[in-house]
């Protein structure tokens, strides 16, 4: 694997590697000595088309903490405002000798591009493009959703999948690559996916989806699933009215106080996630986003160790070269 | 992204031959904690890291044999392990191995005297990772090394204080260390725990001697 683009090109293998390697790599942000020399002389660009605070503070807290220079670019402000194409970019970046080059765009396909078009030789992450995917976001919550399997069970997490577990993600699916990426890889990984939106918000031709599709949020939190991942309402892609109004969108998809009181009663054992950065009150309720069952905070930290997980194995070594004896 | 796995079964045109055996390398592992207990004057500060993976189950049959002969010794409670794939200096031009958890016991390190327990000394590389890793975890007051096998062709200044066995071989040959805990597979009697050559079936003169086994080599 030289590039992380999609989630649904990795392999359970290659999945489950990548969450052991982080939870390695979790264990040491809890060491008084943050940081580790195995990407050292190295450099990550962080290449942000388009607006983020928690993906590139992670992406570069990572790459820090792995000892690798971090060059942080992001469009405004830079020629690209100019009207300089990716392609001049990026080579204008390589000559600077990256080694890494993390991307944002608000295209689809932009990271693809630049790992097939032979414009560098870098490694390419995809830290989110348009509407298609975000694997490390789906990473992170997977390492979450292990987590939350191995507290509850008392197993450890080293080799753990997600076979069995329901994970219900709701909201604004149409636009949103989180959920894209989530879809391939807890599947992947053995869950069982249950996208929940308006009719509106549902993509045109998802059959080939390994997921289900339901439409009435209530009937689906009555199976008493082990995690909902409430998507972010992503006011700044909808060009037309996907739903009446927000208080409706609340009464309906939103993951209310009385909805986290039902899970409550019920006994469920469920967790609320979220991507952030949330629209509290919209698509998730104070009391649930404050509730000892939100994992927000956990996926936060978890990005982080995730994230040096991928700069780690993308990094270290080709496969052309066999390993030596282990002496 | 593979990694080739830890090759198990010998290659072809190779021949394998079985070094120690288990009751061998048991009788070993005995000498080696009387011979850390004499060098430490008993068993006070005394901490045990097994390097991952195989110092690991090798440090705690050395602590299980400290607790045997000093009762003031606790074994579970002064028996750890390190990993030290991030500290490798061929991370670049391999690919990277998935970590092990490194585990320290709850008393830590500082100003204890620690024991690196590892199966093969070969280029020393590994100790050398080791010892960068240590800096990250704390500072011991001092830190000794004890190995089951020391295979020669030392590529650092780096030597043991504790060895199991020497074992003069040539750089064509490999040196692996079967262990019940790290390599379940079933095995024959006597050899659940075993050390095994494999050899070439040319014979090569490049028979690199030891340290120790010309009679002057450093002993604790």
């Amino acid at each position: 694997m030289k590039h992380l683009l999609t989630t649904n090109e990795l392999s359970y293998r290659e999945a489950v590697r990548i969450l052991d390697t982080a939870d390695q790599m979790a264990a040491v942000s809890s060491r008084s000595v943050k940081k580790l020399p195995a990407l050292r002389g190295r450099t990550v660009v962080n290449l942000f088309f388009e607006d983020s605070t928690r993906t590139r503070i992670s992406f570069e807290t990572a790459a820090k903490r792995l000892s690798a220079d971090v060059i942080n670019f992001s469009a405004k402000g830079s020629s690209v405002s100019k009207g300089e194409s990716l392609k001049d970019t990026a080579q204008t970046l390589m000559a600077m000798s990256a080694d890494a080059v993390v991307i944002r765009h608000a295209s689809s396909g932009a990271p693809q591009q630049l790992a097939d078009s032979g414009w560098i030789d870098a490694a390419v992450i995809n830290a989110g493009d348009g509407k298609h995917a975000h694997p490390t976001q789906a990473l992170l919550d997977a390492m979450t959703l292990r987590r939350v399997r191995s507290g509850a069970t008392g197993v450890a997490s080293t080799g753990m999948d997600l076979e069995g577990m329901h994970v219900v993600i709701v909201g604004d699916v149409l636009h949103s690559r989180v959920a894209r990426s989530n879809v391939w890889l807890l599947t992947t990984l053995g869950a069982r996916v249950t996208l929940v939106a308006p009719p509106t918000l549902v993509p045109v031709a998802m059959d080939d989806w390994p997921c289900e599709v339901g439409y009435d949020l209530d009937a689906v939190l009555a199976e008493a699933p082990d995690a909902v991942m409430m998507l972010r309402l992503q006011r700044e892609r909808m060009n037309a009215a996907f739903f009446p109004s927000e208080a409706e969108y609340t009464r309906g998809w939103g993951l209310t106080s009385q909805r986290v009181q039902r899970l409550e009663d019920m006994g469920a054992p469920t967790v609320f996630m979220h991507p952030g950065p949330m629209n509290r009150g919209l698509e998730i309720s104070s009391e649930a986003a404050d509730s000892p069952r939100s994992t927000v905070l956990e996926q936060v930290a978890n990005g982080v160790a995730v994230r040096m997980a991928v700069l780690f194995l993308l990094l270290s070594g080709d496969e052309s070269s066999p390993y030596p004896s282990e002496n | 992204m593979s990694v080739p796995e830890h090759a198990e079964q010998s290659p072809r045109s190779m021949t394998s031959r079985v070094i120690l055996s288990t009751p061998d390398i048991d009788r070993a592992l005995s000498r080696i904690a009387h011979e850390i207990l004499e060098s430490n004057k008993g068993s006070r500060g005394l901490v045990l890291l097994g390097i991952a993976r195989r110092g690991y189950p090798l440090a705690q049959r050395l602590a299980a044999k400290l607790e045997q002969i000093d009762p003031d010794f606790h074994a579970q409670q002064s028996t750890g392990q390190l990993d030290i794939t991030m500290y490798r200096d061929d991370l670049r031009r391999h690919p990277a191995r998935t970590p092990q958890p490194t585990v320290i016991p709850d008393s830590g390190i500082d100003g204890r005297t620690l024991v690196l327990v590892d199966d093969v000394l070969f280029s020393g590389r590994t100790i050398r990772a080791a010892l960068d890793a240590l800096v990250d975890v704390g500072r011991p007051n001092a830190v000794r090394l004890a190995v089951l096998v020391d295979r020669g062709h030392r590529e650092l200044p780096i030597r043991a204080d504790h060895v199991g066995k020497n074992l003069p071989t040539s750089s064509h040959e490999k040196v692996r260390v079967l262990l019940r805990e790290s390599d379940p597979q079933p095995r024959a009697r006597g050899h659940e725990d075993c050390v095994i050559i494999d050899s070439p079936v040319v014979s090569d003169d490049d028979v690199a001697r030891a340290p120790g086994t010309a009679g002057k080599g450093p002993r604790a």
